[in-house]
């Protein structure tokens, strides 16, 4: 008998499957559903590590036929070199089709003006929505997952989203059973996070289960860095270091992968998956609480940017 | 202590996953059972403790506020009540948790419903000094309905009832009993002190008299998954994957997740509703061909013919497929604000099936707390829970609720705006009263009766 599970040890029966097969078959059903029921999906994708477990999942979902989905990302101006080089790389890889949505060309054109802190996570929000709208997609895969923040803790898997792109938390539809609800009217759509149910110590095992490629700032190198608002951040055109400021190399990794005014790095010397797994097992930060100044912003940060719109 | 190499070997070892339900009004001590599993396993952080610290000096409170750990919506810390299921993470050694944190409410029977859809198990809280109430028996009937596997009794507030055996007795025979008459099939009952930690994560050196495990001990060990043997397979089509490439000029392979049992290579199916026939040829699970498959793996499977197959239909072993039907008695938990009436026309969602229904009749509806019926409601509200009768315009491969919670259950949507209106499921309501109903209905078949 030939089985592809990873049997468990213990107090479960023969069938009980891993934690991380459970996750995967449950994402996978949320692919294929999408698949299934809508029209013009499209995954969000910023080469940070939940967006490339999305698209590895999708990937297996469907093959050996490719990915009936596109990507999107939206770019703030002031990503990581190394991250939009990969983001590249795996676009032309696996024969995808990337759709950018700019926001220094909101900037330029005058439609966005830059926030005098210089963050522009905040500033995403617009591009993102109108590229939605633009390109009339009806599903936007999210690699949000709920472990993240009290008020993802709340999200749904299927989450509504009006013309405006709001998220309404009062007026979410219940979800039931593995029974998505999908149904929309023209000009909403639907949000959809098949990594709710994951953690990001989950997202790393797993990452390493499956041998998944990453850009190289998740691994510890040396690196240009100074201090702002207890982070280490990468000096750049974008706005740092002030005079005030002092840049000193580091040996560092980032835990999570943003828009460099507001992605901070953090001390590290794990250079392997299995480092750095040890390296999360063991911190007593959450990955936003260690590396994000954009929720530091007010105790409902989060909740008030999804509202707009925001993932 | 190095509390950080403890929470990495604990995380880094566990192997299954358990989705469980707390039920309780905040009274009864449930954000503190929560927060204290939370808390003892670790995972609760250091930034969100200082958030939550911070927040809680910021409205002039001396101590910190845990609610706010869990109350994520501005609403909810506005009010100091959680409107809304939550689901939260935390890990031991033996197993990885998913918890839906349910609001206990009265008018939230549906954030409990939502929670019970998912999970293996429920714990119900009872607060030691009051006893079995309306609201236990509420979570009890829910957990029923919903067919938690196992449940759990947690009969809180001990140190406020001097850790008295006969309080606990009491309370445990009277909700076993109860739970037991709506076929409950597995009830645990553990008294505890979430407050003092009683029972929770560390044995209670207050009382002896209890030998039986702790909540979390319970919860490691609890089988997560069910016996495959009695269970037949049940495989929804969700999706044709068909590559047309040179590679693979003509694979067509049927993606889904296996609903229910297992599934094997040169198995006999049935392909439902057109009631063709095949021979398992393959089974790829995400990447690896395998030889036999089961529940709830996400799998792609191939025919020995070509059959005309599309999503929404459900493939099962020929000697157990499943008679489809067009008329669905179901109970169903209304879940929207706007009504469920009778001859309102609505879509059904079964599986990956979605058609279109008519509400032919809501013969009665039921009031959880003392399982009372009103015959005739004519419509349905926001929390109610009562029968319906559902004609459907195409078959449905359903099975009773009672055999399979996922080929059991479905939605009710509302045509004109998408609104869930209602969560349904097949045959019989309760295992043990139903058997009753059943009983009296052979003797005396009278539509309008009790049929709880």
């Amino acid at each position: 008998m030939t089985t592809a599970a990873t049997v468990t040890e213990g107090t479960d029966s023969p069938f009980a499957l891993s934690h991380l097969d459970a996750l995967e078959s449950e994402a996978v059903h949320i692919f294929r559903e999408v698949a299934g029921e809508f029209e013009r999906p499209v995954i969000l994708f910023s080469g940070g590590k939940d967006s490339i477990l999305m698209l590895h999942l999708a990937l297996k979902a469907f093959a050996p036929a490719t990915v009936p989905f596109s990507l999107l990302h939206v770019d703030t101006g002031h990503n990581f070199p190394e991250v939009l080089a990969y983001r590249d790389r795996v676009v032309a890889e696996h024969g995808l089709r990337l759709h950018v949505a700019s926001v220094q060309e909101y900037i330029d054109a005058g439609k966005l003006r830059e926030r005098p802190d210089g963050l522009r996570n905040p500033l995403q929000t617009v591009p993102l929505t109108e590229g939605i709208q633009q390109h009339r997609f009806d599903a936007v895969f999210g690699g949000g997952r709920r472990d993240e923040e009290k008020a993802r803790a709340k999200e749904r898997v299927f989450s509504l989203r009006d013309e405006f792109s709001q998220w309404d938390p009062r007026r979410q539809r219940p979800e039931l059973w593995q029974l998505y609800n999908g149904r929309h009217a023209p000009g909403e759509h639907v949000r959809v996070f098949p990594l709710s149910n994951w953690t990001e110590l989950d997202v790393w095992q797993y990452i390493e289960r499956e041998q998944i490629a990453l850009p190289e700032i998740y691994f510890a190198h040396e690196r240009e860095v100074f201090k702002r608002s207890g982070m280490w951040l990468t000096p750049g055109e974008w706005g740092g270091p002030k005079e005030t400021e002092t840049v000193e190399t580091r040996l560092v990794r980032y835990r999570t992968v943003g828009d460099m005014s507001c992605t901070g790095a953090v001390d590290s010397d794990a250079t392997t998956l299995d480092a750095v797994i040890t390296e999360i097992a063991a911190s007593r930060l959450t990955e936003r609480g260690a590396t994000r100044a954009d929720d530091k912003m007010s105790e409902a940060a989060m909740e008030d940017r999804k509202r707009e719109g925001y993932f | 202590m190095t509390t950080s190499t403890d929470r990495s070997a604990e995380q880094l070892s566990a192997t299954t996953l358990l989705r469980f339900a707390t039920a309780g009004s905040v009274d009864d001590g449930k954000s503190t059972l929560v927060g204290r599993l939370l808390h003892d396993s670790k995972s609760i952080f250091t930034d969100q403790l200082e958030a939550v610290e911070q927040a809680s000096i910021g409205r002039g409170q001396e101590t910190p506020d845990l609610a706010l750990l869990t109350d994520g919506l501005r609403a909810e810390r506005e009010q100091g009540i959680t409107i809304d299921v939550a689901y939260r993470y935390f890990a031991t050694p033996r197993r990885r948790f998913i918890l839906a944190d349910t609001p206990g409410h009265v008018q939230y029977t549906r954030n409990m419903v939502t929670g019970a859809s998912t999970a293996e198990l429920a714990v119900v809280l009872v607060d030691a000094r009051n006893g079995v109430v309306e609201q236990t028996r509420r979570h009890a009937a829910v957990a029923a309905l919903l067919r938690v596997p196992h449940v759990v009794l947690a009969v809180n507030k001990m140190d406020l009832v001097d850790y008295a055996e006969p309080v606990f007795a009491a309370i445990a025979e009277e909700f076993t009993a109860y739970a037991a008459s709506l076929g409950v099939p597995e009830i645990t009952a553990i008294p505890i002190s979430a407050l003092a930690g009683d029972n929770v994560v560390e044995p209670s050196a207050h009382m002896d008299w209890y030998g039986g495990p702790t909540v979390l001990e319970h919860l490691e060990t609890v089988p997560a998954s069910h016996d495959l043997t009695g269970c037949k397979a049940r495989f929804p089509v969700q999706y044709v994957i068909r590559p047309q490439t040179a590679e693979h000029p003509d694979y067509r392979g049927y993606a889904g997740q296996i609903a229910s049992g297992a599934l094997r290579v040169g198995e006999a199916v049935t392909v439902l509703p057109s009631g063709r026939t095949s021979t398992i040829a393959a089974i790829d699970v995400l990447g690896q061909s395998a030889d036999i498959a089961w529940a709830p793996q996400s799998v792609t499977v191939r025919l020995t013919d070509d059959l005309d197959i599309s999503r929404g239909d459900l493939i099962a072993p020929t000697e157990h497929a499943p008679a489809p039907t067009q008329d669905v008695l179901a109970t169903v938990c209304h879940v929207a604000d706007s009504a469920l009436s009778v001859g309102q026309r609505v879509l059904l969602k079964h599986t990956t099936r979605t058609v279109k229904a008519i509400v032919k009749d809501i013969p009665s509806r039921v009031t959880l707390d003392d399982l009372s019926q009103h015959p005739a409601p004519g419509q349905l509200v926001a929390n109610d829970i009562g029968r319906v009768v559902i004609r459907t315009a195409e078959p449905l491969a359903l099975d009773a609720y009672a055999d399979s919670r996922r080929t059991g259950s479905f939605l009710l949507i509302d045509p004109a705006d998408g609104t869930t209106l209602a969560a349904g499921m097949a045959g019989d309501a309760f295992a043990v009263v139903a058997q009753t109903a059943a009983e009296s209905a052979e003797n005396a078949p009278d539509e309008s009766g009790w049929d709880f």
